[in-house]
């Protein structure tokens, strides 16, 4: 169990923009590792983030980084980094300008800061480009920039709003190494994303927020026991896909059976997975049917994003 | 980034006090404000408007108006006063701090870039300071920088001789230094006003016209209204006092002793209002 210096608490937490919802009622506990935020757009989920770096403060509630309230934005940002969805920048700074002199204004010496610059550069391989105005660069770089600003003062929370938007593959798969590096390092990663595969690809745990509220948290597979009452569904590669259909429809637990496109197959919706296995280890021992292979095809978090928020999560 | 937890108490032991931080911090913010006040592409509008006077006063070194009182150099500081209350102060120096001070927050925000200050570890009161500061030190070295070049530029071409014995043996020195003065402490005032308008209000022009028709009004009104505007404070510094004409209502000139505090003591108050203001401000781009 963490205390609650390592963890980011958000207790009890509402914010209203006058009478329009942000979040409601957002009772949280992050503790280190990847934890994606996921959601259709205006979920929430920027609210979130700006709600834990301060940028907005909570209607209702209270919530702390590592202990820290985020209304002392001279401790927390000693510890947190936060770079945003906002794709702008002080007027005609170059890269290395733009990051050094945030690194000025946290405190740090000239030397120092000139040190830290490198290395966030270096991190997200803009060395060669440092020294060229920010307003020229692409939108990946830009997105790069950004990133490295809110590393560079070697935070132990970072907290990134759609990082991976406008990067090349490439990039997107090198960004997210670094990521997963971090996060080895002992760092809280928060990230936010409605690209659901990439989440899945790199996240510990996933926070699902919908029309400002938090649907489910925990890991991918935790988030999914969490929907017992939702029909998980299954795909069975099989002989006769149409006689199995007819067995197992019967049964109370099968929401829905239907037919693959291929005729090889059935997808089944079930509410009890381990009755429905049992009721398949009967009818292939009974000799009705000859199963090639089953498979879950729902447990990864687009299916959950799709039962729990009831729209598709996009891809990448 | 696991270095993160060392890094801070290292940096501690180098830091005696808090202040140390704060000053380093405060100097970090002016610099970068002081770059973007006077090389940035919007600056030129702030140049053209400072060097204003300077235009038809070097027009006027050239050729000399036909009137009797531009070939009396004893009218030359009574022309200077009108000048300065007129143009220099109530103009220049009114719309450049409403530029300068306005933008420090409110140029931030259209640009969407105030929120990496406050994703810095820096209290938003010392970035208060730094930016007001920074703002102070542009408006001051531009708008100083005027007042004095347009008195010099009035005297010295045509009365080269008589002036540089007024300047260096009679009251001119005193007096040059005495408009500086109350230059600076114009961009003080409206410097405070300005940024906490834009702190607040998220259309800062109509209060700056607000007040530039109130100051400019300030003639007519009864001696106690007189005395909330900053006109009249400065007004009552300027060592050359101007004739505010037939309708003017007439009041006694607060005497610097009470003009000077009075002006610094609102300032500060205004100061702190903008700090509550900032200590409290949300980032909602949108929205602003």
């Amino acid at each position: 169990m963490s205390s609650p210096d390592q963890l980011i608490i958000f207790d009890n937490v509402s914010k209203f923009y006058g009478e329009i919802l942000g979040v409601n009622r957002v009772n949280l506990q992050i503790a280190p590792g990847i934890t994606s935020l996921v959601g259709p757009n205006g979920a929430g989920k920027s609210t979130l983030m700006n709600l834990m770096t301060g940028l907005l403060r909570p209607t209702r509630g209270t919530i702390s980084l590592l202990g820290i309230p985020t209304d002392q934005p001279e401790q927390l940002f000693r510890k947190v980094g936060y770079c945003t969805q906002f794709d702008s920048f002080p007027r005609g700074v170059t890269g290395r300008e733009f990051i050094n002199s945030f690194l000025l204004v946290h405190g740090f010496d000239r030397k120092r800061a000139s040190e830290l610059t490198h290395l966030a550069l270096e991190r997200v391989n803009l060395v060669e480009a440092a020294d060229r105005k920010v307003a020229g660069y692409s939108k990946g770089m830009r997105q790069r920039i950004r990133l490295a600003q809110a590393i560079a003062h070697e935070p132990s929370v970072l907290i990134l709003d759609e990082p991976l938007n406008g990067l090349d593959p490439m990039v997107r798969a090198e960004t997210i190494a670094l990521f997963r590096k971090l996060a080895a390092e002992g760092l809280h990663l928060i990230i936010s994303s409605h690209i659901l595969h990439e989440v899945d690809m790199m996240s510990d745990r996933v926070v699902l927020v919908n029309n400002g509220y938090i649907v489910a948290e925990g890991d991918i597979h935790g988030v999914r026991d969490e929907m017992e009452e939702h029909p998980m569904q299954i795909l069975i590669r099989c002989d006769q896909p149409a006689k199995l259909a007819a067995y197992v429809f019967a049964k109370d637990h099968v929401v829905e059976a239907k037919v693959h496109d291929d005729r090889r197959g059935l997808f089944v919706k079930t509410r009890d997975a381990d009755r429905f296995y049992l009721m398949l280890n009967r009818a292939v021992a009974e000799g009705d049917v000859s199963i090639e292979a089953i498979a879950p095809v729902d447990d990864d978090l687009s299916a959950v994003y799709q039962y729990l928020i009831g729209t598709s999560g996009g891809s990448a | 980034m696991s270095a993160a937890t060392e890094v801070v108490p290292e940096r501690a032991s180098r830091l005696p006090s808090r202040w140390d931080l704060w000053l380093r911090q405060v100097a970090a913010i002016f610099w970068m404000e002081i770059e973007k006040n006077f090389l940035n592409r919007r600056s030129i509008l702030i140049y053209l408007l400072a060097f204003l006077p300077l235009f038809p006063l070097s027009i006027l070194a050239v050729v000399r108006p036909p009137a009797n009182e531009w070939r009396d150099f004893n009218q030359m500081s009574v022309i200077y006063s009108a000048l300065y209350n007129g143009l220099i102060l109530r103009t220049v120096v009114f719309f450049g701090s409403a530029w300068i001070f306005m933008n420090l927050f409110r140029g931030e925000l259209v640009d969407r870039s105030l929120h990496y200050y406050f994703l810095s570890a820096v209290r938003r009161e010392v970035l208060v300071v730094g930016k007001y500061i920074s703002g102070l030190v542009t408006s001051m070295v531009l708008f100083t920088g005027t007042t004095i070049i347009s008195m010099l530029l009035l005297y010295f071409p045509h009365f080269y001789s008589q002036s540089a014995r007024y300047f260096t043996e009679g009251r001119g020195l005193s007096q040059l230094l005495t408009y500086a003065g109350i230059t600076m402490l114009a961009c003080v005032g409206y410097g405070a006003f300005f940024l906490v308008v834009g702190l607040f209000i998220r259309n800062p022009i109509i209060p700056a016209l607000l007040l530039y028709g109130w100051e400019w009004l300030n003639f007519l009104l009864p001696p106690l209204l007189k005395k909330i505007s900053v006109i009249h404070y400065l007004n009552s510094l300027v060592p050359v006092p101007v004739s505010e004409g037939p309708f003017a209502v007439i009041a006694d000139p607060t005497p610097a002793y009470i003009a000077l505090p009075s002006m610094l003591g609102v300032t500060l108050i205004v100061l702190i209002l903008a700090a509550y203001r900032i200590r409290h401000m949300e980032i909602r781009y949108g929205s602003d």
